[in-house]
């Protein structure tokens, strides 16, 4: 919304400025964009009078000007401007001033041999227009030695945003009145006398609705006026509506715009002699066509109003007019619309035909609705004033609708809610100031908001009144109370996300974030893509699904790294994984992908490819860190088809998975068109059983035994497909002195001959009363021994 | 000069003499082994009568631990003398490259999550959660948004395919429906903030299509405007370490609160490089305001007994501000050089005791 400062003094007596009205308006929740003001430019320019004109002593064409400046200097200055001459009141720059055509600083200087102590300027130096042929000639009534911005006409221009909740600052007056209310100067009356009429409005108006629709448009003001003469519009008018950002086109139409902007009230005007009968307001029919004054044709429905006349549709009621009924030129006779229709209504028409209009942008937000008469009568005046002719009586369909309504406020809400002590009375002033009526109730204060406030709903809605207009910087500032010492407030599957992220971190991943929302074709190969997690509008055809998983998204990642020359790679994210469309659904995710190598080459470590043990590693690791008891887990060989289906795994907790890792499959790699190795984990931090509170946090007292451990080594040959965790376990479980098995070796080859592999396991055993003898170091040895061959099959290798 | 004087001279020239620890090693077994000289001399002691036993036995015993004792003095000089020649001629390029590792990061939005959760954690504000995949009810309908109002249709939201009935689930466009999510499930005094992912229909210059906001809420019986303006300040003073940053609340609409405001602080420009602080400009950071009456209402909440106010942020935005990260749709490339660059350490865990930033 744009409007000038002498636009906005015609609603408002100030003497503030531009920057301070753009001060108080942003105060005042009307945010302003910009605050275009010409005057800054001009500051150091003044008004000055020629004195005398004499020719140049060196130079034909230049003359020798004495210039009366402020303060009775008098200057020499030379100009070759040819209207330089005695008398005339001129625009003065003196050394120093910068001028604004080309930013340059004017300095003193001598031409052909004669001193000039200044310069006239021109309009177009002044950027103020084109004007070039000679120096720009003043009001003779302006003051000498005042800074030129007093005494031209210079409007600065603001651009405000206003939010939707305020559709009466889409207009001039609007903003104005609540600057009177916040005390930058006064409102000026806006009286409405209506016009009487001189003949009779050959034109009815019929609101053709049922009782349902009938909210679609609810009242139509409008006047027939017989022998207009549709020219330019004033000057002024045609300043104005430039300076905002209309282009002027005719008085009829400028008159419209002029409406719309200065009290945010659209209306129309059809060349009556076009209209064949009289004016209806109904919905449309089914494949009814309008021409629309844009250029376009639309086919509309029914949940569209219409301006129709007997031949059919004519205009699109509240958001644009027709090519062909509309004025030109020629036009002499007009039929006056000042018409209320639907916000509803309004918006999802526009929405679906694609029209945006200034109209539209004022009914979808909402028109005030007591103003279809007064704005008929005050545009009836406005036509009579510039384009003449003879008003018809009032044409009048439909009423105004009740818009009444009392609103309590006690004003001791003010100070609850807005936390700032604002007196009975200043309440009084401020609601008064925006329009409302208001009388004093028991308990409390009755408000009747203005017609163009349906904002005001409730209480809350006064109190943010009162509030704003006092200024929210009136607000002393509060501390919130709070706890002594603050408390711990994250939950435990918060700190447990935590705790993963940054282990993770330090084991040299780095943490990405990506999109939610993926390819469909890479949703499904993880499991993704059914219908119900796929957006119906997405911003583009390849993001259109819920992710599954985070791992294509990490590949992605990888693959587009590897683009840039980065193939070794250690990424994870933390986030959602989508299993359906429910909250419980939405699955809290720590996954990791290391691609590449494990390294750069070095001189004192070669790196290697990254296998499956990197990804177990990682994903055991988030288990530990969020608090997964890993020594429970257990290990099974099996993973879902985007996994590599014989380097994989799944750690699960009794039946639950907790993880899974592996290599990603060669097929998901291709179908990416991605370059392997990679390897990758998922860790389902939702899935971790939570902690048992615990009454202390003492831990269990060390029991270090002061006895050194024994470790004895022991090689099996046992089938290859037998899982190593089996052998473990067996021996692990084998004897109480078993303090922790590891697997230190494993051979597949010749040596221990087909299907078979040779398995090295190294037993610490801890004794505790006493060192242990060799019998019975030997006795424990066998129970490893039969331990181990009962679980997997194996013997020890001879 | 007796047998033992002459002994012990000569036993003491050899072990000085001795080069090596071999050599050394044969004058001791010369001298102290089974047919050593002076075990040799030991053997003679039997045959003596007892006073000169027990007088050559002292002598002999003297000169066994005066010669033992020359020995390990000769071994300590010659194994340093050893010791000193191998370091001598061990020699390695210690400018040569340390083995490598890697350090990973955490990503600028879980670390500025981090850091705002550790501020308003101080003023006593939980964390709260909700799901991405929101309804109507939960995103618009409870907080206040009546259909078909242009306000509904500034979030450009995402839809899932509608049901049989028609209802469709959509992406959450900010974090608000939390604030609901959470008034449905806990009586007040409600104090939370909410981080998380947010979705709208938008990709350009200075959005994504995927951003992340934080929510603050506060619900009890005494909770004003003047608590809201307190709490704001203190959190941006906090989160950017300026001291005094200028602040301004500005009246605004949203309709999920009432009185709403936008907070801008200050600025400076100058140079083509901001910087936050004092200055001649401001920057918009926030929206907040009292929760709207018809949002407690819509959770089951007496709005003439229970107030507060709610606020929203973009995590992005706060971050960029903060850490000088200049373009928006970098956040989510998963570009490397980008995340070593702008990515935090792991052990960088925000706190107020420690100072929020390294």
């Amino acid at each position: 919304m744009k409007f000038t400062l002498s636009w906005l003094k015609r609603h408002l007596e100030t003497e503030a400025g531009a920057a301070a009205i753009a001060e108080r308006l942003t105060m005042l929740g009307i945010e302003v964009e910009s605050l275009e003001d010409p005057a800054e430019a001009l500051a150091d320019f003044t008004v000055g009078r020629v004195v005398a004109a004499e020719p140049h002593p060196n130079a034909d064409r230049l003359k020798l000007c004495r210039v009366e400046a402020g303060g009775g200097a008098v200057l020499q200055i030379v100009c070759g401007a040819p209207n330089a001459r005695e008398g005339i009141k001129v625009v003065l720059a003196t050394p120093g001033a910068r001028i604004p055509a080309n930013g340059e600083c004017l300095k003193k200087g001598k031409i052909r041999g004669v001193e000039s102590e200044g310069m006239m300027c021109s309009w177009r130096e002044l950027g103020l227009g084109e004007d070039h042929a000679g120096i720009a000639e003043l009001d003779p009534g302006a003051p000498v030695g005042a800074p030129v911005g007093t005494v031209l006409d210079l409007d600065p221009v603001f651009d405000v945003a206003v939010t939707p909740n305020r559709p009466d600052w889409l207009g001039v007056r609007g903003i104005a009145r609540d600057l009177a209310a916040a005390g930058l100067g006064a409102l000026r009356p806006m009286p409405v006398a209506p016009v009487p009429a001189r003949i009779a409005s050959p034109i009815q108006v019929r609101l053709e609705f049922t009782p349902e629709t009938a909210n679609a448009c609810p009242q139509f003001a409008g006047r027939y006026i017989r022998g207009v003469r549709n020219g330019d519009s004033p000057e002024w008018l045609k300043r104005w509506l430039l300076a905002v950002g209309l282009r002027p086109i005719s008085a009829l139409v400028d008159i419209t715009n002029f409406f719309a902007i200065d009290q945010a009230r659209p209306l129309h005007v059809f060349d009556a002699d076009k209209i064949s009968g009289d004016i209806r307001a109904r919905l449309a029919r089914p494949g009814e066509r309008v021409d629309a004054l844009n250029g376009k044709t639309y086919e509309l429905d029914e949940s569209v109003t219409v301006i129709a006349d007997e031949a059919g549709a004519r205009a699109l009621g509240g958001v644009i007019g027709g090519e062909d009924s509309g004025c030109t030129e020629a036009t002499v006779n007009v039929f006056l619309e000042s018409a209320l229709f639907d916000p509803t209504r309004t918006a999802a028409t526009g929405r679906r035909l694609n029209i945006e209009s200034d109209a539209r942008h004022r009914f979808e937000r909402g028109v005030d609705p007591a103003s279809a008469v007064p704005a008929m009568e005050m545009a009836t005046r406005m036509i009579l004033d510039l384009c003449g002719g003879e008003p018809s009586e009032p044409v009048i369909a439909g009423a105004e609708p009740d818009w009444r309504r009392g609103v309590p406020l006690r004003p001791a809400r003010v100070r609850a809610l807005g936390g700032v002590e604002v007196s009975d009375r200043r309440c009084v002033e401020i609601l008064a100031a925006l329009g409302c009526t208001v009388r004093e109730g028991d308990g409390g204060l009755e408000v009747s908001p203005p017609s163009w406030r349906g904002d005001i709903e409730g209480e809350h809605d006064l109190v943010e009144e009162v509030v704003r207009i006092n200024g929210y910087d009136n607000i002393p500032v509060a501390t919130l109370p709070r706890a002594p010492m603050p408390q711990p407030v994250l939950t435990q599957i918060q700190r447990r996300t935590g705790w993963a992220r940054r282990d993770l971190a330090a084991r040299g991943l780095v943490e990405t974030v990506t999109g939610s929302v993926r390819p469909t074709a890479h949703a499904a190969l993880f499991g993704g893509g059914r219908p119900e997690l796929m957006l119906a509008n997405p911003i583009s055809s390849d993001l259109d699904a819920m992710r599954p998983s985070l791992l294509p998204n990490l590949m992605a990642a990888a693959g587009r790294n590897a683009d840039r020359g980065l193939r070794d790679v250690a990424l994870f994210e933390v986030g959602p994984a989508f299993e359906g469309a429910r909250p419980e659904d939405q699955r809290r995710v720590v996954a990791g992908l290391r691609a590449g190598r494990t390294g750069p080459r070095h001189w004192a470590r070669a790196p290697r490819e990254v296998d499956v043990f990197d990804a177990k590693a990682d994903a055991l690791a988030a288990l530990a860190a969020a608090g997964a008891a890993v020594d429970n887990l257990r290990v099974e060989a099996e993973a879902p088809e985007w996994y590599h289906p014989g380097i994989a795994g799944t750690l699960k907790l009794g039946p639950k998975v907790l993880a899974r890792f592996g290599a990603l499959h060669p097929r998901m790699l291709r179908a990416m068109d991605l370059k392997g190795p990679m390897v990758g984990f998922e860790v389902f931090l939702d899935a971790i059983p939570p902690a048992k509170p615990r009454p202390t946090k003492a831990r269990p007292l060390l029991n270090a035994s002061p006895l050194q451990p024994v470790e004895r080594d022991f090689a099996f040959v046992m089938g290859r497909e037998v899982p190593a965790e089996a052998a473990v376990r067996a021996a692990r479980g084998a004897d109480l002195l078993i303090a922790d098995v590891a697997v230190f070796d494993l051979y597949e080859g010749d040596k221990v001959g087909p299907d078979l592999k040779s398995l090295a396991l190294a037993v610490t055993l801890q004794p505790s009363e006493r060192t242990l003898t060799d019998e019975e170091i030997d006795a424990v040895s066998e129970k490893v021994v039969q331990a181990v061959a009962k679980a997997t099959g194996g013997r020890l290798r001879g | 000069m007796d047998d033992v004087s002459r002994l012990r001279e000569a036993l003491m020239a050899e072990v000085a003499a001795a080069e090596s620890l071999e050599a050394l090693e044969g004058v001791r077994v010369s001298a102290l082994g089974k047919k050593g000289r002076i075990t040799g001399l030991m053997k003679g002691l039997g045959g003596m009568d007892p006073d000169e036993r027990r007088a050559a036995g002292q002598a002999l015993n003297a000169l066994k631990d005066a010669v033992a004792e020359a020995i390990e003095a000769r071994r300590a000089a010659l194994e340093d003398a050893a010791l000193d020649a191998r370091v001598a001629a061990e020699r390695v390029d210690v400018t040569l490259p340390a083995r490598p590792e890697a350090p990973g990061r955490v990503h600028p939005i879980s670390q500025t999550i981090d850091e705002l959760v550790a501020i308003f954690a101080q003023m006593g504000f939980a964390v709260a959660e909700g799901p991405d995949i929101e309804d109507d009810f939960h995103n618009f309908t409870a907080l206040n948004f009546p259909p078909e109002h242009p306000a509904r249709l500034m979030h450009d939201t995402f839809f899932l395919p509608e049901d049989e009935d028609g209802a469709r689930l959509l992406l959450r466009t900010h974090t608000s429906p939390v604030q609901i999510r959470t008034m449905q499930t806990q009586p007040p005094p409600v104090r939370i903030v909410a981080p998380g992912r947010t979705y709208r229909c938008d990709s350009d210059m200075t959005h994504t299509p995927m951003f992340h906001q934080i929510e603050g809420l506060v619900v009890d019986e005494s909770t004003h405007m003047g608590h809201l303006k307190g709490v704001l300040i203190e959190f941006v003073r906090a989160y950017f370490e300026v001291e005094d940053v200028p602040v301004r609340f500005r009246p605004s609409f949203f309709p999920f609160t009432e009185p709403s405001a936008e907070m801008d602080i200050g600025c400076s420009r100058a140079g083509g490089e901001l910087k936050i602080g004092a200055g001649d400009d401001w920057l918009e950071i926030l929206g907040c305001g009292m929760v709207h009456p018809n949002v407690l209402s819509a959770c089951g909440i007496d709005p003439e007994r229970y107030q507060g106010f709610a606020f929203g942020l973009g995590v992005e935005r706060v971050a960029m501000l903060k850490y000088g990260i200049p373009d928006l749709r970098t956040f989510f490339e998963s570009d490397l050089r980008w995340l070593r660059h702008y990515g935090f350490l792991p052990l960088d865990v925000p706190t107020l005791a420690g100072g929020l930033t390294r």
